[in-house]
């Protein structure tokens, strides 16, 4: 029997989040705005090469400035630590539910404490 | 690009509120997918209130109590009813499972039964899951031998060698990690998914089969194995609580270091 023609069951739109599932996305997203990110720090880098030393601090320390580096900043610790959990994993440890659970919350949350981190280290610079 | 939405015939309208007739103060709320072939509409949610106090404890014992006495249309598979056969897979409160372990009384509030993500349905909570199954024939789940004869009638294992099998063959092949997978929903016919790939990593681990290289290289493959993200979703489903992520992460070991 052939049924192509009936309904598909529906799936992202019932099927309840995980963290798992959750940072799995995330990852993903963020992977993409640090590689979009990083082309375009380097492409500004290169045209103000030369010049306007102060127009550079001068958007980083305006409130739309402050607020995509330090968003970065969360999207760059969140990738590497999680890329941290995924070489783990491809080593071999890790699967249990349990410790993929802990693991996944230990990652998020040491995200956000390297953000702050990475927020004072950059202000005290 | 794969989908992320509904298409058009299998977007879900509201359905028929069947109210408890009974006078019972124990009522939940059962919300289930229902599609009829034959009247050519698109899929409904049907509402059932159901008298808890006179109803079993598992959510198979539910849809049973619906299907005896409100409205015996309502189609599901299932035989054993002790989680050993995995008829019953379905999505019940958001995560694939089988529905005759499962108690009703984990789930607060209203209660919804969905059939497997992303199959065709065939009938209500029955999906087709006839891909899945050419997929397990592909990886060729038998014990592959050159003995003959009387050596081939019993092949000796050590216990060692035995136990590298334990959390592998006990799957069922119910089909709710498969079915849970956002790779699978995307890439299903290519993508051999997390049931079929347990299954071969218990082939490929059987100390009797002589061609383990030659199932490592037929999985090893962009599509069929590597579309794998380590999503959990799998394991985090299993109602028999093995870990096909696990085995996948063993595959793609066992080929790196090959």
């Amino acid at each position: 029997m052939e049924f192509d023609k009936n309904p598909l069951t529906p799936h992202l739109q019932i099927y309840k989040w995980q963290i798992s599932s959750l940072l799995s996305i995330a990852h993903r997203i963020t992977g993409v705005i640090n590689a979009i990110a990083i082309s375009l720090i380097c492409i500004w880098f290169l045209l103000t090469i030369n010049n306007e030393k102060i127009l550079f601090e001068n958007i980083l320390n305006s409130f739309f400035g402050k607020f995509i580096s330090i968003s970065l900043s969360w999207t760059f610790s969140f990738h590497i630590l999680n890329e941290i959990r995924h070489l783990i994993w491809d080593v071999g440890y890790g699967f249990d539910p349990k410790i993929s659970k802990i693991t996944g919350y230990m990652t998020l949350i040491t995200s956000f404490l390297l953000t702050i981190l990475i927020y004072f280290f950059g202000v005290n610079l | 690009m794969a989908q992320f939405s509904l298409p058009n015939n299998s977007k879900i309208v509201k359905g028929e509120y069947y109210k408890d007739k009974t006078g019972s103060n124990n009522i939940k709320k059962v919300n289930v997918y229902r599609w009829n072939p034959d009247d050519g509409k698109n899929p409904r949610i049907d509402t059932f209130e159901v008298d808890m106090d006179n109803c079993g404890p598992k959510v198979l014992d539910i849809l049973f109590k619906i299907k005896n006495e409100i409205d015996s249309s309502l189609t599901f598979r299932r035989s054993c009813a002790h989680g050993v056969c995995g008829s019953c897979a379905m999505n019940v409160d958001g995560v694939n499972t089988l529905s005759c372990i499962k108690s009703h009384s984990d789930i607060k509030g209203e209660l919804n039964i969905y059939p497997l993500p992303h199959l065709k349905v065939v009938k209500d909570l029955i999906g087709d899951l006839s891909n899945l199954y050419k997929q397990y024939e592909s990886i060729q789940p038998w014990l592959k031998t050159s003995k003959t004869d009387t050596e081939k009638q019993e092949i000796l294992q050590s216990q060692k060698d035995r136990s590298k099998l334990d959390g592998y063959y006990e799957c069922i092949l119910c089909a709710c990690c498969s079915t849970s997978c956002p790779s699978y929903w995307w890439n299903g016919d290519k993508y051999l998914g997390p049931a079929v790939l347990l299954q071969a990593y218990r082939w490929i681990s059987d100390s009797r089969d002589e061609e383990k290289k030659e199932r490592l290289k037929k999985v090893a493959d962009e599509l069929k194995l590597y579309r794998c993200h380590t999503i959990m979703n799998c394991t985090n489903s299993c109602p028999k609580g093995l870990n096909p992520a696990k085995a996948i992460g063993s595959i793609k070991k066992m080929l790196a270091t090959s």
